[in-house]
């Protein structure tokens, strides 16, 4: 496949896991943060832990947004559903993430809630068109990259005067993720967390463009190279990064030109502006309550945001006491140090989102990385 | 205008649609099972007309296997519901190392139902059937109202033979044993889901269902040790290995560069977020032998025509936790684990 095998050359990769060991200082030990999801999955399935020296090791942060979807968020969808007979299109991971009293949306459809999965925005609005006996309900969630199709579908929604179409929007910022990852107390004022940089996200970084990462680098003095998804472009960008911190820099650099501006997709930034606001707060799972760090749609917008439409009320539920996913999350625990890991929470019975989300820090460690340690006694980097 | 005195109204496959009477036994019932069933399947069995079939004396011990069929859609590009549920009833018979000698079929038809695409599945039934030289020698049809079926559901079950010594089971692979696949992955089940998402590729992604009975002779009569046979249906191949790994208890390693794979389905794999290793496949076989044997069983594999792409993929070690484990093509490792529930692919 054109533009994806270049990026999987295992010859390649052997000469960067070669310049990445020759790189690194044995003096010292590095730890990068992979801010995606999709960096996660990417380490996690080619094994990219295996080819890095023992020094260097990566912490899965925050960024699968169904990892981060507050549990009360889920619980509205399913109301929807169940309660007001709304027929709900939601992206697939969505489906099985366990919510209130036992139910996730896919436990709903099983009691007869009309719950679809789609890949696309554009799915529920043509299923909405298709139906007008039918009230549908997009259930909006993701960072910056689902953002905008979001926007396109309810301006679309608004032109055509579309009376039975709603969206349920849960989107969120990146940049008030990492934020608050930096704030946070580990890492800023105890130094138990060592965070020496951070893998930037690749899709996100197409329509945010470079520039909002230059306030982390200069703010907090972390190196952020944004990264794409290939298996190489992680290895180049751990490269980078690790020269940053041996040469004392902290720069935003893009390995990603590809796909990645300073500027980002100023269309697409546009386009969101004009459907959405920010949120004075909005509470993240795992990271409590951030401030301007959601999307709500806009008053002009109102006949289509689904909780305008219905009577929903936003209650928040505390997850298991035993869960450990908001430690996780933050980079501050392993998987490993969670009592529930692999023993009541697996992929089949997930307690929290981290281990239902294939881009979970839990679920990517107990699919692709669990072995290593059974296999091999050496406790040594994170999958 | 003069009528036939023996004029009987037939059943009008072009635009009918199946009812209700057509499952209560009466005559329209057997009207159909004369002129849709019996018209294509007709065999020395079925027209014995008895509530069973009386079949003759078997040499050998038995070997039977049964499957359901609720695939939608029920037509996709190299197959339909029919064919699909005579091959793999047929290969669950053959991979057990019994030569396959009879199948049962049973229908559970949806009121409304077009009798044209009835008659079509069951003409691919017959087809296959006759080509694979095993008949369906005995049926059942119900009809359930509109709303409470999918169209069609197709039941078979299927009757073989073993001879001593010749039956394959997936407890009995060993460390150093190595696993051979007939060729290219993930066909069918991107076929389906092709015909779903409604994508089209400039390649079309065809079901690879066939049936296997043939190819698994061939492998016989190599003489190779093979320890288990198993088509990877659905869950895939990840899947399968992982139920023989911990029926056997033993560890396996897998080169993911050898996994043969088609480009188009690779791609639609890639575009939909899923993994080729656990996508169905309705005309492929995982075979595991007896490391010194693995050249020979190879040769035979590649001498027939369904196994022209077999490949050597990995090979069994010991392992307490009998995990399936893969070298990726980057030159890492991962773990093949069993699937959770359904493949839901990634949303960015």
């Amino acid at each position: 496949m054109k533009y994806i095998d270049e990026y999987r050359d295992g010859e390649v990769a052997k000469n960067l896991a070669a310049s990445i060991r020759q790189a690194a200082d044995p003096a010292r030990s590095y730890h990068f943060m992979e801010f995606c999801g999709g960096h996660t999955h990417a380490i996690s399935r080619y094994g990219i832990a295996d080819l890095l020296p023992a020094n260097v090791k990566m912490i899965h942060g925050p960024g699968c947004p169904v990892c981060v979807l507050p549990i009360g968020r889920i619980d509205m969808a399913i109301a929807l559903a169940l309660d007001h007979g709304a027929t709900i299109c939601s992206y697939g991971d969505c489906l099985r993430v366990p919510a209130s009293g036992g139910l996730s949306l896919l436990k709903a459809k099983a009691r007869g809630a009309d719950v679809r999965m789609v890949y696309s925005v554009a799915d529920a609005l043509s299923l909405a068109r298709k139906h007008p006996e039918k009230e549908v309900v997009f259930f909006a969630i993701g960072f910056e990259t689902t953002t905008p199709p979001t926007a396109v579908a309810l301006k679309q929604a608004a032109a055509e005067k579309l009376k039975n179409f709603s969206v349920l929007c849960c989107h969120v910022l990146t940049p008030s993720a990492i934020s608050t990852i930096l704030e946070s107390p580990e890492v800023r004022q105890w130094g138990t967390v060592q965070l020496d940089g951070f893998i930037g996200p690749a899709h996100v970084s197409t329509i945010i463009g470079s520039r909002p990462y230059e306030f982390f680098a200069e703010e907090y003095r972390k190196p952020v190279v944004i990264a794409g998804f290939e298996p190489l472009d992680v290895m180049q960008s751990i490269l980078m990064l690790i020269r940053q911190v041996n040469e004392g820099r902290a720069e935003v650099e893009n390995e990603f030109t590809r796909a990645v501006t300073r500027e980002g997709n100023l269309k697409a930034q546009n386009l969101v502006a004009e459907i959405f606001e920010l949120r004075r707060s909005f509470e993240w799972r795992g990271l409590n309550v951030v401030p301007y760090s959601g999307l709500q749609i806009r008053r002009e917008f109102a006949a289509w945001d689904a909780e305008k439409k219905f009577p929903l009320e936003y209650r928040a539920v505390p997850d298991n006491k035993a869960c450990e996913c908001g430690a996780i999350l933050r980079g501050v625990k392993h998987p490993r140090d969670c009592k529930l890991f692999a023993t009541v929470c697996t992929p089949e019975n997930p307690m929290g989102s981290c281990m239902v989300s294939s881009e979970g820090g839990c679920a990517a460690y107990y699919t692709y990385g669990r072995h290593r340690e059974a296999a091999s006694p050496d406790p040594v980097a994170l999958p | 205008m003069t009528v036939r005195s023996d004029y009987v109204r037939p059943l009008d496959l072009k635009k009918g649609r199946v009812d209700m009477s057509h499952g209560a036994g009466g005559k329209a019932m057997a009207q159909l099972i004369e002129e849709l069933f019996a018209r294509h399947l007709g065999n020395e069995y079925l027209a014995q007309g008895n509530d069973g079939a009386l079949l003759p004396q078997a040499h050998g011990r038995l070997v039977m296997a049964t499957d359901c069929h609720v695939v939608s859609p029920l037509f996709f590009p190299g197959g339909d519901i029919g064919c699909l549920a005579v091959h793999g009833t047929i290969n669950d018979v053959a991979v057990m190392g019994a030569t396959p000698l009879y199948l049962a079929a049973g229908f559970i038809l949806e009121e409304g139902f077009p009798l044209a695409d009835l008659d079509r599945i069951v003409k691919s039934m017959a087809d296959a059937a006759n080509e694979a030289g095993v008949p369906i020698v005995t049926g059942d049809t119900k009809v359930v109202e509109a709303g409470k079926g999918d169209g069609v559901f197709i039941c078979t079950t299927g009757v073989g033979v073993v001879k001593p010594g010749e039956d394959y089971a997936g407890d009995r692979v060993l460390p150093g044993d190595v696993i051979l696949l007939s060729g290219h992955i993930g066909d069918h089940g991107m076929a389906i889901m092709s015909q779903r998402e409604s994508l089209a590729f400039d390649s079309p992604i065809v079901s690879d269902s066939a049936a296997l009975h043939t190819l698994i002779a061939a492998m016989r009569q190599s003489g190779a040790q093979i320890r288990v046979l198993r088509d990877p249906t659905r869950g895939g191949v990840a899947t399968t290995l992982n139920e023989i790994a911990k029926q056997s208890q033993v560890g396996m390693m897998l080169d993911e560069r050898a996994i043969p794979i088609r480009p188009a389905v690779a791609a639609a794999c890639e575009f939909l977020g899923l993994d080729p290793l656990y996508v169905a496949n309705e005309g492929k076989l995982l075979a595991i032998c007896a490391a010194a044997d693995a050249d020979s069983l190879l040769a035979a594999m590649r001498a027939h025509p369904l196994g022209r792409e077999t490949a050597i993929i990995g090979s069994c070690h010991p392992d307490a936790h009998h995990f399936v484990q893969m070298t990726t093509a980057f030159g890492g490792k991962r773990i093949v684990d069993w699937l959770s529930g359904e493949q839901l692919p990634r949303i960015c």
